[in-house]
């Protein structure tokens, strides 16, 4: 059992790790181009809103019959993706769109190229509201991941299935209470480096 | 006396509103020309015409002689220093990283950098051992104004532009800012545009006072022509005047 427990959390991790990596690599990029352009940014938040919106069990079911998906941590991690672009996405938005006016227009003023204003100015400014994002969307994730086992992608969702299939609690909270510290350690992890390292 | 800054018929629209219409002027190299107006009249809009932050819709805007859409945006910006209200510092930066950031953007060596810093802070009367390493939310309004206007002076531009710098500042900070604005002035002879709503600022700093209303130039003047100028729009300012004497009197 406590072999399971340690392969299986290590599933989880490296799922929700490869989850966030693209999900951060996907959405920072597109909100710090979505805060140059009104009408990419308005499509771009409506499609991530719609997504939300679907429920988890639901979404996975629809990628199981995309036939370039093959079933188990390839189509879950695609889902997962899909959950953790919003909040990403939005906080990205807000950090850089919530930098003082002046102080861009300020920027600007003294001859700071796009690329600078960028680098030098609006991404330290939003580092703490987009480093949330990326908080809020892994927690989210921790816990998606756990339904992902209903598609054979493996983490600590297996032993939450086999649990109610068996309604046995241990298993259940031999998938659950991992779970959950995973989720707890990334919360207080992400919050130190917010308060610890970031201008605010 | 030669022109730093020529506007030609200059006339700027911005979401399909007259900001200045038809405007001819010159900036003449050394002086301070105040712009003094209410609220909307065009005065930050002529600011941000001399560093190209908008395009003319008509007319030239020229800078040293050449039009500003034919210069390099970035180039232009960086030989010319500029003060907004609250200083515009970013805060995330240390005072001296504010105060040194052009001349880094602009590859000088970090010890002409630092040196640089330390003139100019001393000069605004802002030490570099006490300040240097503080951040802007560690400083007073006035303390921060000091920086901004360090920054803008930091690449050694010939051109100062101010855009309401003292507006938001406690009136006795404020008059031992424009007092500072003066020494300076005296010190570094830089030619400056200077935009307030503030006739008794205009007065004191400008060595001209071009008076702007519904987006038109109405009056230019030096200071002891203004005061006795009969122009409407110059009185209604001028009451303003005559009404805090006798308030205080």
């Amino acid at each position: 059992m406590t072999q399971d427990i340690v392969r299986l959390t290590l599933e989880h991790l490296v799922l929700v790790s490869i989850t966030m990596a693209i999900a951060a690599g996907l959405a920072i990029p597109t909100g710090i181009v979505a805060t140059r352009y009104d009408r990419f940014r308005r499509s771009v938040v409506a499609a991530t809103n719609v997504l939300q919106t679907i429920p988890s069990l639901a979404m996975f079911g629809f990628l199981i019959p995309l036939p370039f998906l093959p079933l188990g941590k390839e189509t879950a991690v695609v889902a997962l993706v899909l959950y953790a672009l919003l909040p990403i996405l939005q906080n990205t938005l807000a950090g850089i769109l919530g930098v003082d006016r002046a102080v861009r227009e300020s920027a600007l003023a003294m001859g700071m190229t796009g690329g600078q204003l960028l680098w030098l100015v609006e991404l330290p400014l939003a580092s703490r509201m987009i480093v949330t994002g990326l908080r809020i969307a892994t927690v989210i994730t921790i816990g998606t991941a756990t339904i992902a086992a209903a598609i054979g992608a493996g983490g600590l969702g297996v032993f939450i299935f086999r649990g109610i299939a068996t309604v046995d609690n241990a298993q259940l909270l031999a998938g659950a209470v991992p779970a959950a510290i995973m989720a707890l350690i990334a919360d207080r992890g992400l919050s130190w480096i917010e308060r610890r390292w970031l201008p605010g | 006396m030669s022109a730093i800054v020529s506007f030609r018929h200059v006339s700027c629209r911005l979401g399909g509103r007259d900001i200045l219409q038809d405007l001819t002027l010159e900036v003449q190299a050394g002086e301070t020309l105040v712009l003094l107006g209410r609220s909307g009249s065009g005065k930050t809009t002529i600011l941000k015409l001399i560093n190209r932050l908008l395009a003319p819709s008509e007319g030239q805007v020229l800078v040293e002689g050449r039009a500003t859409t034919g210069w390099d945006p970035i180039r232009l910006r960086r030989r010319i220093g500029y003060v907004i209200q609250e200083g515009g510092l970013f805060p995330h930066f240390t005072v001296a990283d504010n105060v040194g950031l052009i001349p880094r953007l602009e590859g000088w060596a970090p010890d002409r950098i630092e040196q640089r810093v330390r003139v100019l802070l001393d000069d605004v009367g802002l030490p570099h051992r006490e300040f240097g390493a503080r951040y802007p939310r560690e400083l007073s309004g006035g303390q921060r104004q000091r920086v901004g206007v360090a920054r803008a002076l930091a690449a050694e531009p010939d051109l100062l532009l101010f855009d309401e710098p003292f507006g938001a500042l406690d009136p006795i900070t404020r008059m031992e800012l424009q007092q500072q604005f003066l020494a300076l002035r005296r010190e570094f002879q830089k030619t400056a545009v200077f935009v307030t709503h503030d006739v008794r600022e205009a007065l004191l700093i400008g060595t001209r006072i071009g008076l702007l209303s519904h987006g038109r130039l109405r009056l230019l003047e030096s200071p002891p022509d203004f005061l006795r100028s009969q122009d409407v729009e110059a009185r209604a300012f001028l009451a303003c005047l005559d009404h805090s004497r006798a308030g205080t009197a």
